[in-house]
């Protein structure tokens, strides 16, 4: 069909990632495409709940990648306009109800703050200041302005539309990759458009991360890591910032693979409040899991007693791409000349995606990236991981 | 010819019954929907949206799209389109999101 033109980079995934990606690309003066097996932001872009968050993130390569793809996201968000993509620069309120878990908000915060990330401590007879429908009988809290949220499939979808120097094919399953005699990448097999021709190619397919990887004769150990949010029917502003519970911090943190769940409640700016966490290694496995949802409403409510008399709308699942250090896979595949990973976020891929993207483009290009990126190297997995994360 | 779909299936209905919306009354068969009922009595919206003030009614008709929600017996949020209406029952437009008690 279109077997004769051809591109700079052809991004894999249309999700907030590849979006990411294929923005900064293109703004570097590449000619891009990007391939989606389903339409824009059809994987866990669009069964998030759009954080955009440094509050969880403990001192290191991933507190860093995310400041800088906050300060990314702001710019972003200027561009696209802020009520387009519901941008909220809403702060984040994490919550604990015993002293022990206060001890460990402010050991966390006291690391983050060395790092430069805004925080401070808020004493339990002022949390109702910040969230009049606080639960009674919270310990303390932190406050992190920097937290925001936005709408990530509305912002994948218009970072798409809004490059006109990027070509998008939705609808078009990758089926292979084709390497050259010299074994570097040479063009993208689709079952839709024909053989996309490139010099690079950029997995950025999330959670089908290591599908991809395997169609280009390498490997990435990315698995599935499900999670429920729970949507209430709309409501006025109960909720004033994203606040969630002390032990979220450590289900984020953990690798188990048995269900965790704490609660992290949030208002939109259309109405609904969202609810989340629930994280579990079940595979792909879409079933309504109602112990689950029963879980985090409880939670919630728990939080905010103001949610008891409140129904849900409806609840949504998605899979978090987990790596085994929950760390994203950045940078050059180690087998495969011409093959870039931008995958692997766990459940902060729309908060990194900017940096992410910029990163990305930057190598590309044949430039150094804005950060070191040695932590993020899709080289550290050794091949069989891969065989074992299935 | 008739295109009442009362005769084109037979029915043969229960008595009818009445229901009020803002306080004035609505006629209804059993089974109905209040939504139809609201429909029968001429009225086709009886709602505005939260944003811009644009009258809504019954849309999609089965539930989907949430346009038809009235407070049902001072329950918000309800879908006039599932409800069953019910001898007595009392329907009011919803304002807003039908919440704003528990605003802050």
């Amino acid at each position: 069909m279109s077997g004769s033109r051809t591109w700079d980079v052809v991004v894999i995934g249309a999700g907030m990632v590849g979006a990411a990606c294929a923005h900064h690309a293109a703004a570097a003066g590449l000619r891009v495409a990007v391939v989606d097996r389903g339409p824009v932001a059809c994987g866990t872009t669009g069964a998030g709940e759009g954080n955009l968050l440094v509050s969880d993130k403990e001192p290191g390569p991933e507190l860093d990648l995310a400041m800088l793809s906050l300060r990314l996201w702001h710019g972003l968000a200027e561009e696209l306009g802020r009520d387009v993509v519901e941008f909220e620069a809403k702060g984040g309120l994490v919550v604990a109800s015993s002293p022990d878990e206060l001890l460990g908000l402010k050991r966390l915060m006291a690391g983050q703050l060395d790092c430069g990330v805004g925080a401070e401590e808020v004493p339990a007879k002022q949390l109702r200041e910040l969230e009049p429908h606080l639960a009674p009988g919270l310990v303390g809290g932190v406050l992190y302005p920097p937290d925001a949220q936005v709408q990530p499939a509305l912002a994948a979808a218009h970072l798409l539309r809004g490059s006109g120097a990027l070509t998008l094919f939705t609808g078009t399953e990758v089926t292979g990759v084709d390497l050259g005699a010299d074994g570097a990448v040479r063009g993208v097999r689709t079952a839709r458009a024909g053989t996309l021709a490139c010099g690079a190619v950029v997995n950025a397919a999330g959670t089908w991360g290591g599908h991809i990887a395997e169609l280009a004769g390498s490997s990435l150990p990315v698995l599935p890591r499900r999670g429920f949010v729970l949507v209430t029917e709309p409501l006025p502003r109960l909720v004033r910032h994203k606040v969630y519970a002390a032990d979220y911090v450590a289900d984020v943190a953990s690798g188990s693979a048995e269900l965790q769940s704490s609660a992290v409640v949030e208002g939109t700016a259309a109405g609904p409040v969202l609810i989340g966490a629930s994280r579990e290694r079940v595979g792909f496995d879409r079933t309504l899991a109602v112990p689950v949802l029963r879980r985090l409403a409880a939670q919630a409510v728990a939080l905010f007693p103001v949610l008891a008399g409140v129904r849900t709308l409806r609840a949504y699942r998605g899979f978090r791409p987990y790596l085994p250090d929950r760390l994203p896979a950045i940078g050059r595949d180690p087998r495969v000349p011409g093959l870039y990973h931008a995958c692997g976020h766990e459940g902060a891929g729309i908060g990194l995606a900017p940096a992410t993207g910029l990163i990305l483009a930057q190598l590309l290009c044949g430039e150094r990236p804005e950060l070191d990126i040695t932590a993020f190297d899709p080289g550290r997995f050794a091949p069989h991981d891969a065989r074992e994360a299935r | 010819m008739s295109r009442n779909p009362l005769d084109l299936v037979r029915a043969r209905p229960e008595p009818g019954f009445s229901f009020t919306f803002d306080g004035e009354p609505v006629p209804a068969l059993p089974g109905q929907t209040v939504a139809a009922a609201l429909w029968s009595s001429g009225r086709m919206s009886w709602r505005t949206t939260r944003d811009g003030g644009r009258p809504r009614g019954a849309f999609c008709g089965m539930g989907v799209c949430f346009d038809c929600l009235v407070v049902l017996d001072g329950r918000p949020n309800v879908r006039a389109c599932l409800a069953p209406a019910h001898p007595g029952a009392q329907v009011t437009t919803q304002e807003g999101d039908g919440h704003a008690g528990l605003g802050a």
